[in-house]
């Protein structure tokens, strides 16, 4: 204890600060509570809560049944037009899907163990996520069932897909991403499942749970063999967080349409999808919090910074907006200015201000350590956010494209209920895959909670 | 392709509800109306006496299945056609000339209001599928206006009448033909006296002859013509400056200096489409060096007002003003109004002395819809300018038997109210549908003691609703006949495919009231020119060629003196009577001409000039009129296809109709198009647009004066596809004035600059062969819409609906984009067409984009669309700069119409749901071509391709070939410094490109 530097002097942030652990836990207590989670049947309220969600992806596959019957003419689609909320909707959901690999990747490898707590729900999210968005690139072309050929797979047509267009990069950074995320989050998940499967009552639940754990036997090699796959994994997260949006933001900046062709646009793709992630860890985890009594896992701590990361972000994003309407004015080109003027004062004009409020304004409330610290503040900020968002993707789409270069070609773009339906359909997937694992499976890490306490610290040190 | 569905709901009840009630001829085109018809039960009692069972009150199971049952044997009682009589076997010998895959072309003629335009039908194996014009006919010069190029899809209308039908009831033809003999046999007592027949304006040689015929044998006989849009001002004007009935034509190619007074020239009159090539052929500044002028007066803007060099938008009795003014400069003994504004006199006065300092090269033109006053003084000016025999040539009337036909048809109602009518023989037309509302011809045509009345037309309308007999027409390209062309040139129409449906021409109709039943067609045409061509071979050669020749009317010693001064007379004493507040004025519509063309889905959904609008009419007034009405406010987000309504209304009748915001329109002058607002001819014409009829009169057939408008508060749906009508400053149409141009050569691109070719990240394309492009002129472009159809035709192009249209869903692979320019709205400057087809980037924004590969640059330069390979992610449609790309969001093609199937082009892929497509430059001509001269071993020659919009372009505004050739024509256009690329700056680097405007004002009026 008194041997070496006293690790609060790296640390300022942790001094007299709340801890990213209530006091008073032991290993036993840390395993229980979150494993009782799972272990301890039912709640009361998860039936309707799990019912709405379900209900809300039946409206998914009803709007999806009716999609591939009719074709896309069910949604507001047109010229000029062609992308509307399937396209809005899976930046949305991309973006979202930013902040799970942020905190288990780049934060494990800036040892930020206050992420500890929160990683193992935030990729979960980011899988849905991820799943959510994959679901709108596929359902939104023209001919759903020939989308596998944007794929590169031989084939007698003895065609590959195009690889100048910035789609099939799509193809290539979301699946990735998906694929790297879901062994990150597995690979972090097997101690968990053994301990599950070695506290379950239930002997369908220990088969599964079992089969699950792959033979997790809590040895050190597992242990050991564990740790470096994780760092691993970590390293090959870490790049894709900043790839991904950006490879999405090419969809735009690829494009010579006003409005879409800006360099900007990668980084301010990137820390708007951070924005968003942490805006929806926040959505989730503050209620889940409460619902599940984990205020001791989940302290203020983790809200303070998540709101502060969400600030961060934010301020960039902002200087993103500012930028785009510099370039549009130093660069002296009528079509970029236009662009801009349209989104001022043109027939969007409430949507541009919704976004303004809800992105550049509501966030300015995060300097206040008030609602920093008020989990109801911090989350009426997030829904701002998540609200903001889904404007910008909006703004970005259709005003763009809605009054380009030919002014004879001008039209207006509205979501039908078809739109409506399919987006709010994809909520209902998120919700619906989030409740299965809230129920399932632990939604805190508990090996990693354990490296928390100051038992596991002290061995370290020693 | 939904041709002939559309999605906008119009309920059949409706065309039941507008039945008239007192007549007992149920209609019945569904189950449902079937179901509660006493005439099904009768038929059903005599098909099946023992199902016979009183209807209930619904429908319950066994109904419903015995319903079926007779409507299965109905239905295949009308599929019932006569087998052929000769024996089937396969060819023994291939008929002459057929290569399967290859077209045949033949030469025959379309007729509108009797006018002749001389086409080439591209046949497929036996299936006529386009329309192209006889570059020997001298309407044509080798083009066709839209109507006419839209003609062939009436040939394979599902809703054209397949049978003869007696009260709705499903009859055999020899049924019809002794029905009619025996009314006939009773009229031969009274030499005819109740016997009437009403037909179109006819210029039919032989139809004349029949008609003689007739009247041999029926003295008493009547023979009544009306044309609800044929040139009755015009005839009258005519008529009262020359003493008799004449036709006037012109000749643009010696025309200097053009006043058109209310007259679209380029785009509306007979032979507009000669006149708009030879105006073209002055407008070509980098080819003659000299340009014509042209001045346009008008009311309401037209096709010629977008390429006037001065055009003044003037109220109708402002124009009788103006015209008077111009006479009094000419000497023609008239004095200018008093109360004629400054400004007006400046331009009358310069107009006068432009005109008079080109005698014999100078041309004054009035519209059909001017007051025949006015025509008498335009005939007066072209005397006194000497251009008779010039640029003017007064003939013998077109028309076979001239007459006063508004007169005539009033004598016809008049007569069926009297009760002298016993049988009527309506021989095509819609006169219940189109008749001047105050001749109340409907109800004239209920009267009882017209015992027998037989309605002859391609569709069952309005008008059969109220005949006894409906006998299904013969569509031009099914039948034999003949037409003469404005100019008197006649041709001889020769069928390209037997009747779809067994129907029988005119000719043959007429032959049963001549008392000759059962000649054919052939035989009645062949009978009355043979004698005349001479010889067999000359015979074939008139139908090779299309025309006749030496049938051109020889021009007539032309004199219109002394109604001049009456008419001056008439002139100021209207010009002098105060103005009414609102003048309403009626024209023909662009797509639908007079109501004819409602049922062709092409025409429905083709954009019309100055409001793009589809699928209905709308009231056309000016930014200040509307403003006067109170209903100027600017509608934005889904409201933004809403537009409000007013009530018109004349005298005690009204109609309300939306309103359509028109720069350019006269002030306090609003115009509503005829032909929309059909209660009864197929769901395609049923319940879109207003039936302008309703108001129109014998008195203002053109134009009521003293009309009042009253906005409703309601608001309608308007599919237009164009939602913008500025250029918002960016430089797409560049235009100049002629001393301009001298000047500066270059001045399109002052402005715009193209990025260096070499700022691209991809390898530049060669091209060893060709390398196809294309150049549009925009000094010439009328925006007239032929190429518009012409595409739509050659590249089975579907048709989407209202609906889709609203929802910017429209799939034309060229539109025409217009522009106003100026200031404001209230005096528009200028209007600019544009027709914008794929520009085949040399660095297309879209082919980097798609993921798939499916939209590839050809080795010729082609922008090319593999629809097979499309998946459909919409991204090149985004990335398109100009917006040229259309997509399948629904299957738009109709895939189950068999009678569409036919008039497909085979070349061409009818595309599937979700597939993006776009110009194509026409690719299945380049083949053509390149097989054509790769099996003779030589490259291929300039002219030798012509995509299908270039062909039927009339002012020639197109061209097309192979840019890599320094020598073809294209190239020639592409070298000149008035080339410029659209959006050049984007650094797309198009393939079509555009020569900039010039115009050619009169520098005393440019102030």
């Amino acid at each position: 204890m008194t041997d070496g530097p006293d690790p609060r002097h790296f640390r300022p942030d942790v001094v007299e600060r709340v801890p990213v652990l209530a006091p008073g836990h032991t290993p036993a207590s840390v395993t229980d509570q979150i494993s009782a989670v799972v272990l301890s049947g039912t709640p009361r309220w998860f039936y309707p809560a799990f019912g709405a969600a379900f209900m809300l992806l039946m409206v998914l596959m009803f709007a999806l049944a009716k999609l591939f019957f009719e074709g896309t003419g069910v949604w507001g689609i047109n010229q000029p037009v062609g992308w509307g909320f399937a396209i809005i909707n899976f930046v949305w959901w991309v973006g979202i899907g930013h902040a799970g690999t942020l905190i288990s990747a780049i934060l494990l490898l800036l040892r930020q163990d206050w992420r500890t707590s929160i990683n193992r729900f935030a990729e979960a999210m980011t899988l849905f996520a991820v799943a959510c968005a994959g679901l709108f690139p596929l359902i939104h072309v023209g001919r759903p069932w020939l989308a596998y050929w944007m794929l590169p797979y031989p084939n007698t047509m003895g065609m590959w897909p195009q690889f100048r267009s910035p789609l099939v990069w799509d193809v290539f950074a979301v699946s990735t991403y998906a694929i790297v995320s879901l062994l990150f989050w597995y690979v972090g998940l097997i101690p968990d499942l053994a301990t599950l499967r070695d506290r379950s009552q239930k002997p369908r639940a220990r088969i599964l749970y079992g089969m699950a754990a792959m033979g997790w036997r809590n040895s050190a090699k597992h242990w050991h063999e564990h740790e470096v796959a994780s760092l691993l994994l970590a390293g090959l997260a870490t790049p894709l967080v900043l790839s991904v949006h950006s490879v999405v933001s090419f969809d735009f900046a690829v494009g010579v349409i006003p409005g879409w062709h800006a360099t900007i646009f990668p980084p301010y793709f990137v820390a708007g999808a951070i924005f968003a992630g942490f805006a929806m860890v926040l959505t989730l985890t503050i209620p889940l919090r409460t619902l599940f009594r984990l205020e001791d896992f989940i302290t203020q701590r983790h809200l303070q910074n998540m709101g502060k990361v969400m600030l961060a972000t934010g301020l960039i994003v902002v200087y993103g907006y500012a930028i785009e309407i510099f370039t549009a004015w130093y660069s002296a080109n009528p079509f970029e200015w236009y662009v801009v003027t349209n989104r001022f004062g043109g027939p969007y004009k409430y949507h541009y201000t919704a976004l303004i409020v809800c992105n550049v304004l509501a966030p300015q409330a995060l300097w206040l350590r008030g609602v920093r610290s008020s989990a109801i503040g911090l989350w009426a900020v997030a829904m701002f956010v998540n609200v903001g968002m889904w404007l910008e993707r909006f703004v970005i789409v259709v005003t763009s494209l809605h009054r380009d270069f030919l002014p004879s070609s001008w039209g207006m773009y509205h979501g039908t209920i078809w739109d409506w339906a399919t987006f709010l359909g994809s909520i209902g997937l998120f919700l619906s895959l989030l409740f299965l694992f809230i129920r399932f499976i632990p939604m805190i890490s508990i090996f990693e909670m354990r490296t928390l306490l100051p038992e596991a610290r002290m061995e370290e040190r020693e | 392709m939904r041709d002939h569905r559309t999605r906008d709901p119009k309920p059949e009840r409706d065309a039941a509800a507008s039945r008239p009630a007192g007549e007992s001829s149920p209609f019945w085109r569904s189950l449902d109306e079937l179901a509660g018809s006493d005439a099904f039960l009768d038929t059903l009692e005599r098909e099946f006496p023992r199902q016979a069972v009183p209807l209930g009150e619904g429908v319950d199971r066994r109904r419903f299945l015995q319903l079926m049952g007779g409507s299965l044997a109905l239905g295949g009682l009308g599929a019932c056609t006569r087998q052929p009589l000769e024996t089937i076997v396969p060819y023994v010998r291939q008929p002459e000339e057929i290569v399967p895959g290859k077209p045949l072309y033949f030469a025959t003629a379309a007729t509108l209001g009797g006018y002749a335009t001389g086409v080439l039908v591209e046949s497929h194996m036996g299936r006529p599928t386009k329309i192209e014009g006889n570059p020997q006919h001298p309407a044509s010069l080798g083009a066709t206006d839209v109507l006419t190029q839209a003609s062939v899809l009436d040939l394979y209308d599902p809703h054209r009448s397949q049978a003869v039908r007696h009260l709705g009831r499903i009859r055999t033809w020899s049924a019809f033909v002794d029905s009619l003999a025996t009314a006939l046999g009773a009229q031969e007592g009274t030499a005819g006296a109740g016997l009437r027949i009403l037909t179109e304006t006819v210029t039919s040689p032989t139809l004349a002859a029949q008609m003689d015929a007739v009247r041999q044998r029926f003295s008493r006989a009547r023979w009544v013509q009306y044309d609800p849009a044929g040139r009755h001002l015009a005839r009258a004007g005519a008529r009262a400056a020359f003493g008799s009935w004449a036709e006037v034509h012109y000749d643009l190619s010696r025309a200097r200096v053009i006043l058109a007074l209310d007259c679209d020239l380029l785009a509306g009159e007979p032979g507009s489409v000669r006149y708009a090539r030879q105006f073209a052929q002055w407008r070509r500044v980098w080819e003659r060096r000299e340009m014509n002028r042209l001045y346009a007066v008008e009311s309401t803007p037209t096709p010629t007002g977008t390429l006037a060099d001065h055009r003044l938008r003037l109220r109708p009795e402002r124009i009788e003003a103006l015209a008077l003014a111009l006479a009094a400069e000419m000497g023609l003994g008239a004095t200018p109004p008093a109360g004629l504004d400054r400004q007006l006199g400046t331009w009358a006065r310069a107009v006068a002395q432009d005109l008079l300092r080109h005698p014999g090269e100078s041309l004054v033109v009035a519209g059909e819809w001017t007051s025949p006053e006015l025509h008498v003084l335009a005939h007066a000016m072209n005397q006194r300018l000497g251009n008779f025999g010039s640029t003017v040539h007064a003939t013998a009337p077109v028309a076979a038997a001239p007459s006063d036909q508004i007169a005539d048809l009033a004598a016809l109602a008049d007569d069926l109210r009297q009760g002298r009518v016993e049988v009527l023989l309506i021989l095509g037309g819609n006169p219940v549908y189109d008749a001047p509302a105050d001749l109340g011809f409907a109800d004239a045509l209920r009267h009882e003691e017209a015992r027998l009345r037989i309605h002859y037309g391609l569709v069952e309308n309005e008008t059969s609703a109220y005949c006894h007999w409906h006998i299904p027409a013969t569509h031009y390209l099914e039948a034999w006949g003949d037409a003469r062309a404005f100019d008197g040139t006649v041709t001889i129409q020769q069928p390209l495919i037997e009747p779809l449906y067994g129907s029988r021409s005119p000719h043959e109709l007429l032959a049963i009231v001549e008392g000759r039943p059962g000649a054919l067609g052939y035989d009645i045409v062949r009978e009355h020119w043979l004698p005349q061509l001479g010889s067999e071979a000359a015979w074939r050669r008139a139908l090779h060629e299309g025309t006749v020749p030496d049938t051109a009317l020889p021009a007539a010693g032309a004199a219109a003196g002394g109604a001049v001064a009456a008419a001056v007379q008439r002139l100021s004493e209207r010009v002098a009577s105060p103005a009414a507040e609102y003048t309403l004025l009626f024209r023909p519509d662009p797509t639908l001409w007079d109501g004819r063309f409602a049922g062709n889905a092409w025409l429905q959904e083709c954009p019309k000039p100055f409001t793009k609008l589809t699928w209905d009419n709308a009231l056309l007034v000016s930014p200040a009129t509307a403003r006067q009405l109170g209903i100027d406010e600017q509608r934005t987000g889904r409201n933004r296809d809403r537009h409000p309504m007013v009530r018109v209304t004349v005298g005690a009748s009204y109609l309300e109709v939306p309103v359509w915001i028109t720069p350019g329109q006269a002030d306090g002058a609003v115009t509503l198009h005829l032909g929309h607002g059909r209660t009864r001819g197929g769901p395609v014409a049923e319940g879109h647009g207003f039936d302008a009829y309703r108001l129109r009169t014998r008195q203002g057939l053109w134009q009521q004066r003293g009309v009042s408008l009253q906005p409703t508060g309601e608001a309608y749906a308007l599919a237009s596809t164009q939602g913008h009508f500025s250029m918002e400053n960016r430089h797409l149409v560049r235009e100049a004035t002629v001393a301009e141009y001298a000047d500066n050569p270059g001045f399109v691109h002052a402005h715009v600059h193209a990025p260096d070719e070499e700022m691209t990240l991809y390898p530049k394309w060669e091209y060893a062969g060709y390398a196809w492009g294309m150049g549009i002129d925009l000094s010439s472009c009328t925006g007239c819409n032929a190429c518009v159809v012409a595409c739509q035709s050659e590249n089975n192009i579907a048709v989407v609906g209202k609906e889709q249209v609203l929802a910017g869903r429209e799939m034309h692979w060229l539109r025409i984009d217009q522009y106003f320019k100026g200031p404001s709205a209230d005096e528009p400057e200028g209007v600019y067409n544009q027709p914008v087809p794929c520009m085949h980037c040399e660095t297309a924004p879209c082919e980097v984009v798609c993921p798939v590969a499916a939209t590839v640059h050809s080795d010729e330069g082609l922008n090319d669309m593999v629809y097979n390979r499309c998946v459909g992610t919409r991204y090149c449609s985004n990335n398109c700069p100009y917006k040229v790309r259309r997509f399948n969001f629904y299957k738009f093609s109709d895939w189950q119409t068999e009678s569409l199937k036919l008039q497909r082009n085979p070349d061409v892929s009818v595309r599937f749901r979700g597939v993006m497509e776009k110009c194509t430059y026409c690719v299945q001509r380049i083949n053509h071509a390149r097989i054509a001269a790769g099996r003779e071993d030589r490259s291929i020659a300039d002219g030798e391709i012509q995509t299908a919009c270039q062909q039927a372009c009339p002012t020639g505004a197109i061209v097309f070939g192979d840019i890599n050739d320094a020598s073809t024509e294209v190239a020639r256009w592409k070298a000149q410094p008035l080339d410029y690329g659209l959006l050049e700056d984007v650094n797309t680097r198009p393939r079509t490109t555009y020569m900039g405007r010039i115009r050619n004002p009169n520098p005393e009026l440019e102030a």
